[in-house]
This record gives structure tokens, C-alpha cells and sequence, in this order.
């Protein structure tokens, strides 16, 4: 990806105001137009524009996967040799239950390179996915690793606290 | 949760109404009134299922940087090492994981310097080496949920 482009102050602010959560009203959209000195319409073209830059991913609900039923997450890890990792990861990526899939940087201690985050509604059905995976990428030497709590979720709050480092 | 609720969550997860009456625009597609919907909305709220309803913003493209890290924390030591990790505003995920390494948490910050501080001040303060793994290339980011697919009926 090329280097992103600086956000405008007006962008910052709308990032800023639509990074929480809208409210359960008519006109959501009327608070953050008022808060920018904007029409409604003007805040709805600001957004599209922001999606189809990709600087906005998603517009929506967030949920909380637990409470909707899909109580359990695992991730799997394989250790690949480089010349595979983009081949597999491209397969991964294409199971709907898959819901990350990141290649990362391997560590002496830790030496697994591919990643990919499984949501499922039982372990059982962990485990049949995950050598589902296995299958599909052609090596079965992966390690599957269930969350068995969530100490924080939380949405990043960008924009609001500068760091001096990073002047 | 019946099968409207999860209509609804599907479709405000994937294709929200991005129109200055999103609800009405809901209400129209499932047959419901703008009310109704609101209604439905709001209870899925009150019963913890929606987090949130915003955008969901691609955080490299907005200048800043993130990475996975682990730590292999001592069953006595899980609250008191959990609080420091959570602390940092930049920590947005932590979850407990059945390996070793046994809590992994992302972190988020506006540039990579600021990740090896946050990363170097979680070390000293719990006295535990930090695993860090950061990303070479990610192949999916998806955090919707299809209903229909998982939900047990």
C-alpha cells in the first residue's frame, strides 16, 4: 500500500465524532452536521468519500460475538516457508469463519508466520475447521489456540491523545 | 433473538443505510416502522449483542501503527498483570488463551516508536518479557458476523 495521505482537520474531526457510537435516533447523522457546521447530506457525501478512499472500512454495527452466540474464537498458527505464505493466506482468507488471517514476523521462541483467527459456536467445530485450514493449505503441522476470556475489547480512540515520539 | 433481529444485524453490520433516516430505510427493506426498528435496535443494545453502531476505520490510513503481543503470565499473577496491560488506551484487544503464552493483546498507536515505548513500559512494570509479533501482510480483516451461519437456532 503507498503511503497514506494526510487527513484534512474537518476529516480529523469527523473521525473523531463518528469513531463512538451513533445515537438510536430519527436523524443520527444531525448531531455530528451540527457539531461540523454541516448539512446532514454534507456529512453522508464526507463519509462515502472516506469509504471509497479506504480510510473508513466499515460503516455499522459492531457486535459482541459472545452474546450473539458465537462463543467460541480460536486462533490457528502455522509455521510456512516463505515462498507459501501468500498462496495459503489468500485460501484462508476465502473461509467465511475465518475472520483475520495475517502473515507476521517469526521469532526464535515463537516460530509460526501465518495466523488466522476462527469463530465458531463450539470447539468441535474449532477443530473440524481448523482441519479444514490444514487441508486446504496442504500442511498439518498447525497449532490451534482457544481464547478462553476477553479482558478488553475496545475501539481505538484515534486523534485524540498526541504522542511526543511520534512528532 | 428472532430470525428479524438477525436479519437486521446482518444487514447493519454489512450494508448500514448511509441516508439521513438509516432506520426508516431499515424499516422499509424488513417491513418494519422506523419505530420498530429503533426499538428492536435498542434492545439488542440493552442485551449487550450490539457494541456499537460507527465506522470502523482502516488505522494504516490513518497514519498509524499496530502489532500482536503475547506474554506467558503466571496463573497467580493474571488480574494484576491484566491491569497493566489494559491501562494503555492503545491496548484495544486482550484476550486469556489456553498456550504458554497466555494473554495476547493488540496494540495501536500513532507511530511504531510509540508501540516499542507502550511495549517497553508493559515489560517493566510487570517484570515479563513481551513476544511481539508484528504483521508482514495481512490477508483479511473481517469483523462482521453472518447470523444465519452460526447463530444456534
Amino acid at each position: 500500500m503507498s503511503l497514506p495521505r494526510p487527513l484534512t482537520n474537518l476529516e480529523k474531526e469527523l473521525v473523531r465524532l463518528l469513531q463512538g457510537d451513533i445515537p438510536l435516533v430519527a436523524n443520527p447523522f444531525l448531531a455530528v452536521a451540527q457539531k461540523l457546521n454541516l448539512s446532514e447530506a454534507e456529512v453522508l457525501a464526507h463519509i462515502h468519500r472516506l469509504q471509497e478512499e479506504g480510510i473508513i472500512r466499515r460503516f455499522g454495527a459492531a457486535l459482541r460475538h459472545r452474546e450473539a452466540g458465537i462463543t467460541a474464537n480460536a486462533m490457528v498458527v502455522w509455521q510456512l516457508p516463505p515462498e507459501e505464505l501468500k498462496s495459503a493466506g489468500e485460501k484462508l482468507a476465502a473461509f467465511p469463519e475465518v475472520t483475520h488471517c495475517y502473515q507476521r514476523r517469526q521469532r526464535p521462541e515463537w516460530p509460526y508466520n501465518l495466523y488466522a483467527v476462527i469463530h465458531c459456536r463450539t470447539r468441535k467445530a474449532c477443530e473440524q475447521l481448523a482441519a479444514r485450514l490444514a487441508v486446504t493449505i496442504g500442511h498439518n503441522n498447525y497449532r490451534l489456540i482457544y481464547s478462553t476470556a476477553e479482558l478488553k475489547k475496545e475501539s481505538m480512540q484515534y486523534f485524540i491523545q498526541e504522542e511526543p515520539e511520534c512528532e | 433473538m428472532d430470525s428479524l433481529d438477525r436479519r437486521l444485524l446482518n444487514i447493519i453490520q454489512e450494508d448500514f443505510p448511509l441516508v439521513e433516516k438509516p432506520y426508516a430505510e431499515l424499516g422499509r427493506r424488513l417491513g418494519l416502522t422506523e419505530t420498530e426498528v429503533l426499538e428492536r435496535l435498542a434492545k439488542l443494545k440493552q442485551a449487550g449483542i450490539i457494541r456499537r453502531i460507527g465506522a470502523v476505520f482502516d488505522l494504516r490510513r490513518l497514519g498509524y501503527a499496530s502489532t500482536l503481543c503475547a506474554l506467558e503470565v503466571p496463573a497467580a499473577r493474571l488480574d494484576e498483570v491484566a491491569a497493566i496491560v489494559n491501562s494503555f488506551p492503545g491496548v484495544t484487544h486482550n484476550y486469556l488463551r489456553e498456550d504458554t503464552y497466555n494473554m495476547w493483546f493488540t496494540l495501536i498507536g500513532p507511530c511504531r516508536r510509540h508501540l516499542e515505548k507502550v511495549i517497553a513500559s508493559i515489560a517493566a512494570r510487570t517484570g515479563l518479557a513481551v513476544l511481539e509479533l508484528p504483521a508482514e501482510k495481512s490477508y483479511k480483516i473481517r469483523v462482521n458476523f453472518n447470523l444465519d451461519e452460526v447463530a444456534p437456532e
